[in-house]
């Protein structure tokens, strides 16, 4: 069979230039397509931008108020690495919501029926999430340093501190694809996704020390994937970090324990999601 | 070029399709013709590899639809009923991303986006964001998003679905220019005028099977002959005896008197020759009209039941008069 009959001007069938080079190209121009959606409607980036802000002064000034911190310091120092944890935490939902927009939309068939690399539909989503989430960190970070937070290590372990929380947010954005994909809707994607980032994000260090809470609750903080990134960033940031003195390994090697929870993170839910996305679309 | 087998699909306990046989012959066009839920969008599904036949098999390009999709998806241009183009991307991005995505160079995709866009009257609203599309300029950017890649293979499912009747016609006009250009094209339709106006060969499907298939004049043929339809100036006891020789079958009459129908066997000449003979029986004639049959009668006589239900009708699309005003 040939396609010659249908070619009267430019361009014919372009020779297909298959493996790593056509799938980040195809990544790429779905990353774009998503940046795009965010550009045209603000109020879905407000999750990233006015919440932040919002947040770290409400926390700075009315919890910081009432919170005396084991071991000394102020609430602004020890705040901000655990705003940018619960923000982060929370605006991961972004990654289900839009999947669970695109699979109830005709645009996903459009994908289906192109020659393409159907994760790229996963990754592509997934990157723009991680764009987002980087704005998100920058915004918290400067209203932080509009609050007097100052980090106070080297300018490399500083940057460590901001690449672990990316790292999370992005571990974390596969486990919220895969919500998307079980969920009927974004609004029921929405409201599934607030009832387990939202304890996820409060039972840890994030915001206040563990020290005193219940016992069951300060083990499941103790251990919680979001309290070993915040510890990890304020060791790394020379923030206080009362949560140093638990006896819990993640607290007592927080850096590590970010990875590992991380690499666990993306180890299970990115081949799942790619399972889910695999099964949605085939009918 | 496209060719299915047996094909069997069911969801849940209805059966959507129940073994259907296709064949597209290269640079034909098929129309499938068949009421809502009839089965047509279920084939469209499975052919273009966006569902898998329970049973049976199929084959675009030369290549099997379950077996080789990739392969399959690199032939073919999918105008699905639902839009399946981004609502918050302008007409041109829309373009350039499925260009992209179909495996284009950056650059080569904004060129053949323009063409598009040129081809298909967008041009102004090219950098518009889809929100602002009308329902017809929405149709064309996805039947232009089915062509980036120039495919011989072109899917279309309901095309003008929906559609006011300016637009309709005008979908009409762009599906014969690509016809021109020599694609195999399959075409789902509810609207039996639509199938005789575009299809090569039309297959009516119903409750998932195929039950006739042929041309559209064999398919009228099939049903029978032609009407004939006289309006009278006044009621008239002698103006059915006077019809008597001409018709084949009984003369209706109506209510008032002066309508009277009636089969006939040939159309031509038909008229002069009933004008005359009622003329010369004294009776005086408003309107004569010999109507071949349309396919609307053909989709009553083969499944007995109109092609589209009554409570559906109103707003899925243009009457034939509507249409006939559309195009003058």
């Amino acid at each position: 069979m040939t396609v010659t009959a249908l070619s009267p001007t430019s361009t014919a069938r372009p020779p297909r230039s298959p493996g790593v080079v056509r799938r980040a190209c195809d990544v790429a121009a779905l990353t774009g397509r998503n940046l795009i959606h965010i550009a045209r409607e603000p109020l879905q980036l407000s999750d990233v931008t006015v919440q932040p802000v919002l947040f770290t002064l409400l926390f700075v000034y009315v919890f910081g108020a009432g919170v005396v911190l084991p071991g000394g310091g102020t609430y602004a120092d020890f705040a901000i690495a655990g705003l940018l944890a619960l923000n982060l935490t929370t605006s991961a939902m972004g990654t289900a919501v839009g999947l669970s927009t695109d699979l109830n939309s005709g645009v996903i068939d459009r994908f289906r029926t192109l020659p393409m690399w159907r994760p790229a539909v996963l990754v592509g989503r997934s990157l723009a999430d991680l764009l987002t989430a980087t704005v998100c960190m920058a915004i918290v970070a400067v209203t932080g340093l509009c609050v007097g937070w100052r980090p106070g290590g080297s300018v490399g372990s500083t940057l460590a501190g901001f690449g672990l929380f990316l790292l999370f947010a992005y571990a974390l954005s596969w486990g919220c694809a895969c919500l998307g994909m079980v969920s009927k809707g974004p609004e029921s994607a929405q409201g599934v996704g607030l009832v387990i980032l939202f304890p996820l994000a409060i039972v840890s260090n994030a915001l206040v020390p563990t020290q005193r809470m219940p016992t069951v609750l300060r083990t499941v903080a103790d251990w919680n994937p979001v309290s070993a990134v915040t510890s990890a960033a304020r060791q790394l940031w020379h923030n206080p970090n009362p949560s140093a003195t638990i006896h819990a390994w993640p607290m007592q090697h927080p850096v590590e324990a970010s990875l590992l929870w991380c690499a666990v993170l993306l180890l299970v839910f990115a081949p799942l999601a790619t399972a889910l996305y695999r099964r949605r679309t085939t009918e | 070029m496209i060719r299915a087998e047996g094909l069997k699909k069911r969801f849940g306990t209805t059966v959507a399709l129940d073994g259907v046989d296709l064949d597209v012959p290269t640079g034909s066009i098929l129309g499938v013709l068949g009421p809502n839920g009839a089965g047509k969008t279920t084939a469209v599904r499975i052919l273009t590899t966006l569902s898998q036949p329970d049973d049976g098999s199929a084959w675009v390009a030369g290549h099997d639809v379950v077996r080789d999709a990739p392969a399959v998806q690199r032939s073919i241009g999918v105008t699905a009923q639902d839009a399946t183009v981004d609502g918050l991307l302008t007409g041109r991005q829309n373009l350039v991303m499925v260009g992209r995505l179909s495996g284009l160079r950056r650059a080569e995709a904004r060129v053949r986006a323009d063409e598009l866009l040129d081809q298909f009257d967008l041009t102004d609203a090219a950098d518009r964001v889809l929100k602002g599309y009308s329902g017809g300029m929405r149709r064309r950017l996805d039947l232009a998003a089915g062509l980036v890649t120039r495919p011989p293979v072109l899917f279309l499912d309901e095309p003008t679905t929906g559609l006011d009747p300016t637009s309709r016609v005008r979908m009409w006009e762009v599906i014969r220019g690509l016809v021109a250009e020599g694609v195999t094209l399959l075409l789902t339709t509810q609207y039996l005028d639509e199938a005789d106006e575009l299809a090569d060969r039309i297959v009516v499907i119903d409750h998932g099977r195929v039950i006739a298939e042929g041309t559209a004049a064999e398919l009228k043929t099939a049903t029978g002959g032609a009407r004939l339809e006289v309006t009278l100036s006044q009621p008239s006891d002698t103006a059915a005896a006077a019809l008597e020789p001409f018709v084949a079958g009984p003369v209706h009459v109506s209510h008032d008197g002066r309508r009277l129908r009636a089969p006939v066997r040939s159309g031509s000449g038909l008229a002069t020759t009933v004008v005359r003979a009622l003329d010369a029986a004294g009776v005086g004639v408003d309107d004569v009209e010999v109507h071949q049959p349309s396919l609307d009668d053909v989709f009553f006589s083969l499944t007995g039941h109109p092609s589209v239900e009554p409570d559906e009708a109103p707003g899925t699309g243009p009457s034939p008069a509507e249409l006939e005003v559309a195009r003058s």
